[in-house]
């Protein structure tokens, strides 16, 4: 365990701690390119130089290994006069284009420039020309000229994904990044390496010339794509409607998370946010034409009222989605199996089916399903995919199958497609034999089109809330912004039709309905949103039955 | 502060003074007079005849630097310079321009405005979008100041006006080549790089059209 003294403040770091972490771990922050704490070392941007007492020339930080008594500064005169040479050299043939670059505002060139750099060029021989504009793959763009060959990217690819798709060729000031022949980057994480690039070289073509930057707000949330909840950060754009055809969302960004995504997430996940802005349902309807939703509340609070007081609540069914945050399905427990006493009230369809890969993307598609099953709304926290297509008869489907025969008089879907499970006819003709087809969800979707009551919900980050994903984590989803107008997060209209039928809730705002549920669910016992913060804590597992999931692995293992 | 002069004797009497201000405005009439029915008959037409401005036949120099309508300077093939890098949405104190982007066919320009709007209803006339622009694609040098119109929407001008100052609203019609967000068809996309560049340089290869 060597201490060594940075800046002037001594640090006891572990051995083979180089020096950039043992700062890292002060709170001092070395500037780096090529530099990533998720990777390798590779030591060649060389513009982390520090001084190291008794060392006659400057040194990486990122590859000197801390010593004991090691005295290093991380600024000063020599420290400065060393990295604005590095920058000289690492400008020399990058293009400048940084008006039509989709990293200027967060690009390091930029911001260790207007640290470091502020010299007057020196380079008056004609700038190399490389391949601008190359669409590498379907997510990314590459831009040789802008690239520094920091080689993130090429370690990402080797190291993380195992796919090796990048390499640098040529030598000298000729030497550019590029893809080996035969290859492109279509791997599920190839979005990654535009986090990951310092510079402007991989841009994100599903972001790019939506928006500068600049214009985005972020808010912490979480990926609702996969079971797995990788912390994400959304950027979105509310004040400037011209741009991306009116969306707010303009892209996700992963977000630190150690015990979850790390630094990454898949590509699924950060191009799937596009629900958020289209197709949504923003109107109330009631049988194709437009109502509010006071009618709504009332309608439906006296169907219930009314099958509550003539008995016939066990011919009502609800089917509850793990796309729902954690305090919404409470709340469904509470109101529905446990005052109503409804029976059938359960999230037993069987769940988006896709595959996993054993390093992020999980086989699960729904964010919410663990946290489902701690609260009892589903029989198992994988419940099993049903055999054939389509046909209805599967295991899974009993609430559905009690419908189709009858049994059934009042259906409340969330968000549910029937019709991708049984199909147009069977659907409309569901809807025909019930008396209320009530259809809950922030998406259009062709439910919606045979349902009695179309109630339009929030999506997750309109919200606040928790996700519980694969590993038994509890994790804030936040609220990014408001509802679209006419949309109304699930959870309020639930609370007011609770008050309607005179039965007592806890709490309205999804913070006192969080506190509800750790008071009442074990596994949850003792967690608030404050002790959540960011980074989610694991559920008291030992209460519950259930298995814990696969904790993270470093890198692909099947690429 | 100023302070109120004692009139002396003279001018206490009053008379005299109101003689003089008359005979002033009359040789003002009759010199004006004078000159603006010799010029009628071709005479002295090198000295003016009253100091007002005949305007708008008759414009008064304006300084160089003055900041006038706004206009998008244009390449030679008739795209607009600008690459779009919304660095004058930006600093726009006022938020009265619009710009969405789209894609180049042309690598080394990547970027250009597929709409550009300004609301010169909204516009204070700072003239930073000219100060921030690193193309030199924005321009107030138009010396057009006579900037009125009928409705709110009339004082809004789109690429159309911007890259032409000669056009005023309403447009009759679209002469923009390039794919566009065009104001005269309901904000549909028009043009192509084909139209542009020709057929033959698109299919050369060089240029990767996208429309």
């Amino acid at each position: 365990m060597p201490t060594l003294t940075i800046d002037g403040k001594p640090v006891t770091v572990p051995e083979g701690t180089t020096v950039i972490q043992a700062a890292e771990k002060l709170g001092i922050f070395v500037p780096r390119y090529c530099y990533h704490p998720g990777l390798s070392v590779a030591g060649n941007c060389r513009i982390c130089l520090v001084e190291v007492a008794k060392s006659p020339k400057l040194q990486i930080a990122c590859n000197t290994p801390a010593a004991e008594g090691m005295v290093v500064l991380t600024r000063g005169a020599k420290v400065e006069e060393g990295r604005q040479a590095v920058l000289e050299f690492l400008l020399i043939n990058h293009p400048l284009d940084c008006p039509v670059c989709d990293q200027s505002g967060e690009c390091d060139l930029q911001n260790f420039y207007m640290t470091y750099g502020l010299y007057d060029p020196r380079f008056k021989e004609q700038k190399v020309k490389k391949a601008k504009a190359v669409a590498i793959g379907p997510k990314v763009m590459l831009d040789a000229e802008r690239c520094i060959l920091c080689s993130r990217c090429v370690r990402f690819t080797d190291e993380v994904t195992k796919t090796g798709e990048f390499g640098i060729f040529n030598r000298g000031d000729r030497s550019q990044i590029g893809l080996y022949p035969g290859k492109t980057l279509d791997n599920p994480y190839s979005g990654n390496v535009v986090d990951i690039c310092p510079v402007g070289a991989l841009t994100d073509r599903d972001f790019r010339f939506k928006a500068r930057v600049w214009y985005l707000s972020t808010a912490p949330s979480v990926c609702g794509g996969c079971s797995r909840g990788c912390n994400v950060d959304l950027h979105y754009v509310l004040d400037r409607p011209h741009l991306a055809q009116g969306a707010r969302v303009m892209r996700l960004k992963p977000r630190f998370n150690p015990d979850v995504n790390r630094w990454w997430m898949c590509d699924e996940g950060r191009y799937g946010y596009k629900f958020m802005d289209q197709k949504r349902l923003t109107r109330v309807t009631h049988r194709g034409s437009e109502s509010t939703w006071e009618e709504a509340l009332t309608a439906l609070a006296g169907w219930l009222a009314r099958a509550r007081e003539e008995g016939r609540l066990d011919q009502v069914g609800v089917i509850p989605s793990a796309r729902l945050t954690t305090e919404e399905l409470f709340l469904i427990r509470k109101l529905f199996q446990e005052a109503l006493g409804l029976k059938n009230c359960l999230l037993d369809l069987p769940p988006k089916d896709g595959t996993s890969d054993g390093f992020l993307i999980q086989a699960d598609k729904n964010p919410n399903t663990m946290g489902a099953a701690l609260l009892d709304l589903s029989p198992s926290p994988q419940p099993s995919p049903i055999k054939g297509e389509g046909g209805g008869a599967g295991d899974g489907l009993s609430i559905l199958q009690k419908a189709l025969d009858g049994q059934l008089k009042a259906l409340w879907i969330f968000g549910h497609d029937l019709v991708g499970l049984l199909g147009e006819e069977k659907t409309a003709q569901l809807a025909k034999q019930l008396e209320l087809l009530v259809y809950q969800g922030s998406n259009e979707n062709p439910t919606a089109r045979h349902a009695h009551w179309v109630l339009p919900g929030a999506v997750y980050v309109e919200k606040d809330g928790t996700f519980v994903n694969c590993q038994g984590r509890v994790q804030r989803v936040g609220k990014a912004f408001k509802p679209l107008p006419g949309a109304r997060p699930e959870a309020e209209f639930l609370v007011e039709l609770a008050k309607r039928l005179e039965i007592q809730v806890q709490g309205r705002t999804p913070e006192e309905l969080f506190a509800w549920l750790a008071r009442e669910v074990p596994a949850f016992a003792g967690l608030t949103y404050e002790k959540l913060g960011w980074q989610g804590m694991a559920v008291n597992l030992s209460s519950s039955s259930r298995k814990r999931g696969s904790p993270i692995e470093s890198g692909m293992t099947n690429p | 502060m100023l302070r109120k002069r004692e009139l002396n004797f003279w001018e206490r009497i009053y008379l005299p003074e109101i003689i003089r201000g008359v005979a002033i405005t009359s040789r003002h009439f009759f010199v004006n007079l004078f000159f603006h029915s010799a010029h009628r008959l071709g005479l002295f037409k090198g000295k003016l005849a009253a100091v007002t401005f005949q305007y708008p036949e008759q414009t008064r120099p304006l300084a160089s630097r003055s900041r006038t309508r706004h206009r998008l300077t244009v390449r030679e093939e008739g795209t607009p310079r600008c690459v779009g890098c919304m660095l004058c949405e930006t600093v726009c104190p006022a938020k009265c321009i619009t710009i969405v982007a789209g894609e180049h066919p042309d690598p080394n320009v990547e970027k250009y405005p597929v709409r550009f709007d300004i609301d010169l209803g909204v516009c204070v006339y700072c003239g930073y979008c000219v100060e921030v622009c690193p193309e030199d694609a924005i321009r107030m040098d138009t010396e057009i100041l006579d900037i009125a119109a009928y409705s709110r929407d009339a004082m809004k001008l789109d690429l159309h006006e911007l890259m032409d100052p000669k056009l005023r609203k309403p447009v009759a019609e679209c002469k923009l080549k390039f794919p566009h967000q065009c104001k005269i068809h309901g904000n549909q996309t028009r043009g192509s790089w084909k139209a542009v560049y020709g057929e033959q340089t698109c299919a050369a290869g060089s240029l990767e059209p996208q429309d």
